[in-house]
């Protein structure tokens, strides 16, 4: 990781990123319109060292943010990827059951939070159902859309060395789909983290969401920026893990002649 | 019980099953399109392809060229009619008649070796130790040694072509089909891939439908040129190319494959104007 750091970080970034900081400080410390009210980067710093690097409260809203994302990103591989196998390659089922999903799909994962709420008996099993929707509905078209996408000379080409069916499924047809698997849980812990704030934000009272809304709510900028970068931080670092099983899902991509 | 219900009819017809040819016999295959309607690709088309020579199909692109080969493999069933191997009817695929296909169809997330040993595995014909033994010898033969253990992506185009001949000649099928197999390749790449291949069913004699639209390459390869046509697709012509085998490139300078040349042209003309 230290070694992508350093590449995508030449000189030229580290004097982007100081400016950054500068315009921020500046703008801050000049009362630009809109930043009369805002942190600047120091006083951020400050109280970050001062009252949440040793405090408990904090870390433990990363904890309950990535269990959320965890969840609910697990929860939407376990059934959405056998769903879109299904849709895939089962064409009764397909006619059966796509219309109904094609119904579902548009709706917005937000649009669920109140439903969810009156469904689930937990505020935290509807916050991780909610997440769940958000990654579910993308993982299934992706993994549909890969069983499309499978190359019909490769499906020949076992069938006619006299490969059983469930060879097939096993060592052509699964392989096929694995990088448009990928491809779902990408977005999908994109989509999770979004999910995941905005629904801490209206319905929680826990996680990295819920402490940049207060931070709004009680009128400390510097508590919101914090949330802000340490939310940012924890998506990053979820990208970075979900890249790294993906590549461990594909031996055969990371190759190059 | 399949294989002895061959044997006994072959003994009928007084040819051996590993000697056979493979034919079409009045088949008719249309397609439908979203664009055109329907497409009558075959109207009862015969063809009889002889054991252990190299038939070269050739004709225009678009003429039907692969759909000849997906319905002698099994791929696509015919309409009406029969395609055969020996005495037999056949319906579905095989490894008994195998097809390398125009790109390649090497499956990427296997390592060269595995996609060799994938239909001896699968068919439980052999040990995983003899399979991966007979595939190891192979893969010598065709200078791929080193790179049994390297996926797909990482060979050259002409590396995969071969990959892929071998992953078929290790089930001994007994009908090699190859679909422009150098299609796509550089110039010098190709004719080394098809002295190689020349070499390879010189020493095997291995009944094969070699399908290709060039002239030089049939002209090189085949003991007979079926010209196709299109509309609905047709055998045009028969040419049987007497050269004298082995043959290396030299043949090509020969008086009598520049005579061939000639009727070849004057066939494909024909067809073009008809």
């Amino acid at each position: 990781m230290l070694k992508q750091l350093q590449s995508t970080l030449n000189w030229r970034g580290f004097v982007a990123i100081f400016g950054f900081f500068l315009i921020w400080y500046l703008a801050c410390i000049l009362e630009l319109p809109g930043f009369a009210e805002m942190a600047n980067p120091l006083e951020v710093i400050q109280m970050f060292v001062r009252e949440y690097a040793h405090d408990d409260h904090y870390w433990l809203s990363w904890v309950t943010s990535f269990q959320r994302v965890l969840y609910g990103f697990l929860f939407a591989q376990l059934f959405g990827i056998p769903l879109g196998l299904l849709f895939g390659t089962n064409e009764k089922f397909r006619n059966l059951f796509f219309p109904v999903f094609e119904l579902l799909r548009p709706i917005p994962p937000l649009a669920w939070v109140p439903m969810s709420i009156l469904f689930w008996p937990t505020n935290e099993s509807s916050i991780i159902f909610i997440t769940f929707i958000g990654a579910f509905f993308i993982i299934v078209i992706n993994v549909f859309d890969g069983v499309r996408d499978i190359k019909r000379e490769h499906l020949w080409l076992a069938l006619s060395l006299g490969a059983p069916r469930r060879v097939i499924f096993m060592r052509i047809m699964l392989p096929s789909v694995i990088p448009s698997i990928a491809v779902g849980m990408t977005l999908g812990i994109a989509i999770t983290w979004d999910v995941v704030i905005a629904a801490e934000m209206i319905a929680s009272d826990s996680g990295l969401g819920r402490l940049t809304w207060e931070g709004y709510v009680s009128s400390t900028p510097e508590v919101l920026v914090i949330g802000m970068i340490s939310i940012g931080l924890a998506g990053y670092l979820s990208t970075k893990v979900v890249n790294t099983i993906e590549r461990k899902m594909m031996p055969w991509r990371r190759v190059k002649r | 019980m399949a294989e002895g219900e061959a044997l006994s009819t072959s003994e009928v017809h007084g040819t051996k099953s590993d000697n056979a040819g493979i034919w079409l016999d009045k088949v008719s295959k249309s397609f439908s399109s979203p664009d055109a309607g329907k497409i009558q690709v075959f109207q009862e088309l015969s063809v009889n392809f002889e054991p252990n020579k190299l038939h070269v199909v050739m004709g225009a692109s678009g003429c039907g060229k692969s759909t000849l080969g997906y319905l002698l493999a099994g791929f696509i069933s015919p309409d009406q009619g029969n395609v055969g191997l020996g005495p037999n009817a056949v319906r579905k695929p095989g490894p008994e008649r195998l097809l390398v296909f125009q790109e390649t169809a090497l499956w990427p997330w296997m390592t060269v070796l595995d996609n060799v040993i994938f239909g001896p595995k699968v068919r439980g014909d052999a040990d995983a130790r003899e399979a991966k033994d007979a595939a190891q010898t192979l893969l010598r033969k065709f200078g791929l040694a080193e790179f049994a253990d390297k996926y797909p992506d990482q060979l050259s185009g002409g590396m995969k072509r071969r990959a892929e001949i071998a992953q078929a000649l290790i089930n001994r099928p007994e009908v090699m089909i190859l679909d422009e197999p150098f299609r796509g390749l550089d110039v010098m790449t190709r004719e080394i891939l098809q002295e190689y291949y020349l070499d390879l069913f010189e020493e095997t004699r291995q009944t094969t439908v070699f399908i290709t639209s060039e002239l030089e390459e049939a002209l090189f390869l085949a003991d007979k040129i079926y010209i196709m046509g299109d509309q609905p697709a047709q055998i045009l012509d028969i040419i049987d190319v007497d050269l004298p085998r082995p043959r290396d490139f030299e043949v090509t300078v020969s008086k009598k494959y520049l005579e061939y040349k000639e009727q070849a042209i004057e066939l494909l003309f024909q067809s073009e104007e008809s």
